[in-house]
Formats: C-alpha cells, sequence, structure tokens
C-alpha cells in the first residue's frame, strides 16, 4: 500500500505538479514511468467525463453493487459499473469514495459486520484492479444496521445485501 | 453460585430477623416506557404459590410499590412457580402466626409469603417477610430488608430471590439488570438508545442516545460498565461506559470494524474484534494498559468471543469452514478447536455460569433460533420456536434465557427457561427492541 505512494510523492518532486495530481494510477511502474503516465492522463481529459457526470452518465449514476446470500464476489453484471467509477477516480485523483458495506438481516450483527466489510473489500479491490488509487478508497461496513428495507424475504433481503459507492469527494 | 451469607441467613428460621440494607437507586432518567409481559406458555408442572399482599405499618401513607404483586410476577415470569392471582387470596393475613393453613390447602397452594412493610421514624422501610410450606405448616424463611421507599422494589426482587432459592436450591436472579438496544423512528429521524431495566422490564433507563447505530452490549463482571459498539464516529468504535456516571470513553477506534466487546470475568481484559489487520480477528485488551495481543489470525470472519467462565479460554465463531460455525481458543494462543457440528450455522455465543452449557444462534436454511449446546455430550437442542431469533444472554443462574425476537416489523424480547419448556415476551411499549445481555448478580451495597 504504501509503495505506490512513495513513488508518487517522488513524481511530484520529480516533475510537474500538475502531472503528479492528476494521474494518481495505482502501479506506475517506477522511474521509466513518465511516458506512461502521461499518456495515461491525456487520453483522461481527454474529456471522457466531467463533475457533472456523476448526476447525468447512465453508468455512474449507478452507485450500488448487490450480491448474493453470505456471498462477496462480484457478478458480471456489475463490472461495467466498477469499470465507470474506476475511470471517474482516475480521472480525478482528487475524488474520494466511501463503499459502503451490508448485509442483510439473516445471520447475527456481528458476523454480518464482518460479512459487509468483505463486500466492501470486494469492491474496493475491483475498483482499485480497474485503475482507481487506493488512497481514494475507503471502506465501512454497517453490517445488517442500516436496511434500505424492513421486510422478511428475499425481494427485501436481496436489496440490502448491497455496497453503496458514496463519494466525499467529487474532484 | 450461592452466597454464603445468604446459606446462612436461610439457615436462620423466625423469631430472628436478619437485617439487609438496600440503598435506593436514584430514579433518574426513567422513561414512560411501560414494559407488559406475556406468559407464553405455562407447565403444568409450576409449583403453586401464593404472595398475600403485604401489610403497611407506618404514620404516613404506604409506599406505591406493591412488593408482594412484584413477587408474584418475578416467581410467575420464570415458569417453575405459579402465583395465585390476586383477587383469588381470600385471606390477608401478615404474618406467620395469622395463616389458616386450611384455606390454603382448600386452595392447594404448596407455599405461602406473608410479610409487612414497617415505616421507621426516619422514613425508610423495613420489609419483613415469612415462606412456609403450606402441607407442613412450617416456616422456612423469616427475614427482613431495610431500605429507602424509593428502593422497595429491589427489595422486592431480593425477596423473590430468597423465596426462590429456598423452594428450588438454585440461587435467584430476578435482582438483576438487562440491558438492550431500541430504535425508534424511520429513515432520517431513527433514534438508537442503549438503556438499562430491571429484570422484569421496569424502570427503564436511558445508558446513551445515538442517532447511529448502537450494538453489543456487554456487561463488566461487577455490573458497574457496559461495553458496546456505537458507529456514532462513522466508522464502528467500542465504547466503555459507567452505568451510573454515565461517564465513558472510547477503548478501540482502529481502522475497519470494532466489534463485538466482552470482559473477562475478572474484568481486567476485553476481548474484541478488529479487522485492521486484514480481516476480522479476535484481539484481547489490557484495560489498564490498553495493550492488544491478537489471538487468531485468519482470513474468515472470526468475531463474537466470549470467555469462559474460568477465563482461560475464548469461544468465538468462525466462517472459517465455510459458514459461522464456534470454535475454542486458549487465552495463551494456539489453535482454535470446533465445538460446534450441528446446524448449518451456529453464532452468538452465551456461556453458562458452569461452563457446561452454550446458548447460541443456529441456523437451517432461513430459519435462525436458540439453541443450546451442552458441552459434556456436544449435542444442541432448539429452545426458541421464531424464524429470526437472534443474541441469546443466560441469566447469571443459568435458569434463563433471554433473545430477540422479530415479530412483523419490530423486534421484541424474550426469556425462556434454559430446557426450553417456558417462553415469555417482555415488550416493550414503542419501537424495536433487540441486543439483550443479562447483567451479572448484583451485590448488596452496590
Amino acid at each position: 500500500m504504501k509503495l505506490p505512494i512513495r513513488i508518487l510523492l517522488t513524481a511530484a518532486v520529480a516533475s510537474a505538479t500538475l502531472v503528479a495530481c492528476s494521474s494518481n494510477k495505482p502501479k506506475p511502474a517506477p522511474s521509466s514511468d513518465t511516458s506512461t503516465q502521461t499518456n495515461t492522463q491525456s487520453r483522461d481529459t481527454g474529456g471522457k467525463y466531467t463533475v457533472e457526470s456523476l448526476d447525468s452518465d447512465s453508468c455512474l449514476r449507478q452507485r450500488v453493487v448487490y450480491f448474493d446470500f453470505d456471498r462477496s464476489e462480484i457478478k458480471p453484471e456489475f463490472q461495467a459499473q466498477i469499470a465507470c467509477h474506476a475511470a471517474y477516480l482516475r480521472q480525478f485523483p482528487g475524488a474520494r469514495v466511501t463503499l459502503e458495506g451490508n448485509a442483510d438481516e439473516r445471520g447475527t450483527r456481528e458476523y454480518n459486520l464482518g460479512l459487509g466489510e468483505r463486500r466492501g473489500n470486494a469492491v474496493s479491490s475491483a475498483v482499485g484492479a480497474a485503475g482507481a488509487s487506493s488512497s481514494q478508497l475507503n471502506v465501512v461496513s454497517y453490517g445488517e444496521e442500516r436496511p434500505v428495507c424492513k421486510d422478511h424475504g428475499e425481494p427485501c433481503w436481496g436489496k440490502n445485501r448491497r455496497v453503496e459507492i458514496v463519494y466525499t469527494a467529487k474532484q | 453460585m450461592k452466597t454464603k451469607n445468604i446459606m446462612s441467613i436461610v439457615k436462620l428460621f423466625a423469631p430472628i430477623l436478619l437485617l439487609l440494607s438496600v440503598p435506593a437507586l436514584a430514579a433518574q432518567g426513567l422513561s414512560s416506557e411501560v414494559p407488559t409481559i406475556d406468559i407464553k406458555n405455562g407447565t403444568a408442572s409450576a409449583i403453586p404459590i401464593t404472595v398475600v399482599p403485604f401489610g403497611f405499618e407506618g404514620a404516613t401513607l404506604p409506599p406505591d410499590t406493591d412488593v408482594a404483586g412484584v413477587v408474584s410476577g418475578d416467581l410467575s415470569r420464570c415458569g417453575q412457580f405459579k402465583a395465585l392471582d390476586k383477587k383469588d387470596v381470600i385471606e390477608s393475613p401478615t404474618r406467620g402466626k395469622d395463616i389458616k393453613f386450611q384455606t390454603w390447602n382448600m386452595l392447594k397452594q404448596a407455599y405461602i409469603v406473608v410479610g409487612r412493610e414497617i415505616e421507621s421514624p426516619g422514613g425508610d422501610v423495613r420489609v419483613e417477610f415469612e415462606l412456609f410450606d403450606v402441607a407442613k405448616q412450617q416456616q422456612l424463611l423469616g427475614l427482613a430488608i431495610s431500605s429507602q421507599k424509593t428502593g422497595l422494589r429491589d427489595v422486592a426482587h431480593q425477596v423473590a430471590d430468597l423465596v426462590y432459592e429456598k423452594i428450588t436450591g438454585v440461587r435467584g436472579a430476578f435482582w438483576t439488570r438487562l440491558a438492550y438496544v431500541t430504535s425508534t423512528g424511520v429513515g432520517n429521524n431513527i433514534q438508537y438508545a442503549l438503556m438499562v431495566a430491571d429484570s422484569d422490564g421496569v424502570n427503564p433507563q436511558t445508558v446513551v442516545r445515538s442517532r447511529e447505530p448502537l450494538l453489543s452490549p456487554a456487561w463488566s463482571p461487577d455490573g458497574h460498565k457496559l461495553a458496546y459498539v456505537s458507529f456514532e464516529r462513522g466508522n464502528s468504535s467500542i465504547y466503555v461506559q459507567d452505568i451510573a456516571t454515565g461517564a465513558r470513553e472510547v477503548v478501540s477506534s482502529s481502522k475497519g470494524i470494532n466489534g463485538a466487546p466482552s470482559f473477562s470475568p475478572d474484568g481486567s481484559k476485553l476481548a474484541l474484534t478488529l479487522s485492521y489487520g486484514g480481516s476480522p480477528d479476535i484481539y484481547v485488551m489490557n484495560l489498564a494498559s490498553r495493550e492488544k495481543v491478537q489471538l487468531t489470525k485468519h482470513f474468515a470472519i472470526d468475531t463474537e468471543a466470549t470467555w469462559m467462565p474460568d477465563g482461560q479460554s475464548l469461544v468465538f465463531l468462525s466462517d472459517r469452514s465455510g459458514k459461522p460455525q464456534l470454535y475454542q481458543v486458549p487465552i495463551t494462543g494456539g489453535d482454535a478447536a470446533r465445538i460446534t457440528f450441528q446446524g448449518e450455522y451456529n453464532a452468538n455465543p452465551s456461556i453458562s455460569y458452569d461452563g457446561k452449557h452454550i446458548a447460541m444462534v443456529q441456523g437451517n436454511g432461513n430459519v435462525y433460533r436458540i439453541a443450546v449446546l451442552d458441552r459434556p455430550t456436544g449435542e444442541s437442542k432448539a429452545v426458541s420456536v421464531g424464524n429470526l431469533d437472534e443474541h441469546p444472554s443466560f441469566a447469571p443462574n443459568g435458569s434463563m434465557i433471554l433473545y430477540a425476537a422479530t415479530e412483523g416489523s419490530r423486534g421484541v424480547l424474550y426469556a425462556v427457561s434454559a430446557d426450553g419448556r417456558v417462553r415469555q415476551r417482555l415488550v416493550l411499549a414503542d419501537g424495536d427492541v433487540r441486543e439483550p445481555a443479562w447483567s451479572p448478580f448484583r451485590q448488596r451495597g452496590q
């Protein structure tokens, strides 16, 4: 976790501050990587997103990833959502998200705190693997304490087994 | 678990009346929530007992507390007794010498309790009571307890404890308290509260209120403090709070989960769940130095640690086998041994005072019930009948288990006898009630 941050700090000192701030990639190849970073930056600022995209883009407006019972694997239908949020975070290195993990009411509250965190970590890993920096990602688990509905049955349980992607800073 | 002083009192049959003193508890923060108790199913073997309304001797008005009513309620609620309905108590002796045993024999009563409240010039009340075996016409107890008028409910619970112990041979647990969490309101107006009430649900007091979730209250062994998890700082944090003074401190607020606190039997340590190492693991914190020792290290979810009564090992939940099951690990570390093998899902351990029984949540499919694991045999048996029952908590004498159940959209509390035969519901007037924790025995002078 610490290594890429140190590398970026070195980059910030060595090159223009603008470059360092706007290309906060998690896996920069050390030292000889300047050209790659520049390429990435120019592609992103090539205009894919603006801050307003968070409210207007149909993919970025999706902020909830749902899970199967007692599972934390990300299902294929959420890969597009993961990818677009990762792209936005890559484009806006100042943006920050909190990944709020939740569980349905079945099982005990403390176990569900663990399960919610496991789901939050799964989304965090996926968004990170798709290009966001770990420093942009924070995971908090609410377990079963923050249900969106309180009925006892799968239609409701399915809505509660989720990770909410919450932007705490947009740029 | 019997206290020596109670045993010695019991041996001193009347006319010697022993004096016990009970300081009145401050009646601060009383809420208007009034609990109602539904006895879910009685049992044919319940012992018939009459508690005659106590007399009052004094210059001022009699106290509001119906001592005999509280004693009757306690004894009926535990399922082992059936107290005669007040309207069927056709004679009102207040002293043993005035009891007409023929009357109570005819009413098929096995035991009778009579008593009186005597006001002293200073305003304190001395409660004298006697317990008789109706068939033998023999006095079993003759005791007195002094208290301020405001402490009479506490006196009544102690009377019930002494009567219960004399007849059953097991220390009573009526003079104890319950901690639980309530949530009221919906959406953005949701409000959580950690509450403490008497064992019959009366005298609810707010320990802490929060707009963020509160969970997992755990009693210190001296009954003075509660550890609990609160989200009021955004992430989960563990607080330890003094109930009487309200003073509290954050003892853990690490990155990730801070959960499942449990005091060691000597009160010096706190077992807890922390996930800053990557996944939830069990740690033991020295409360004086705040130094932590990591006890489990596994990529699975390890949580809900509970101390064995000897303080030498912990029982906890882990899903390292794929589904949550209970494991036991020595506090010196080392390998954890799995102890539950029946049921798909076993969680939320609460251990009886003798370590022989573990109450837990047992899940099969979508049904989660309270089960009691018998350690010597390894067999477990369901003692509840709901679909989403959780958070069992043994009474300190092991006779009953308190747990949370879901009825419709609200949570309610139930108490069930340890053998599962008698259940009763304890409903607070409004809101959702969950996370019950039964206090340790209280000590006189506390």
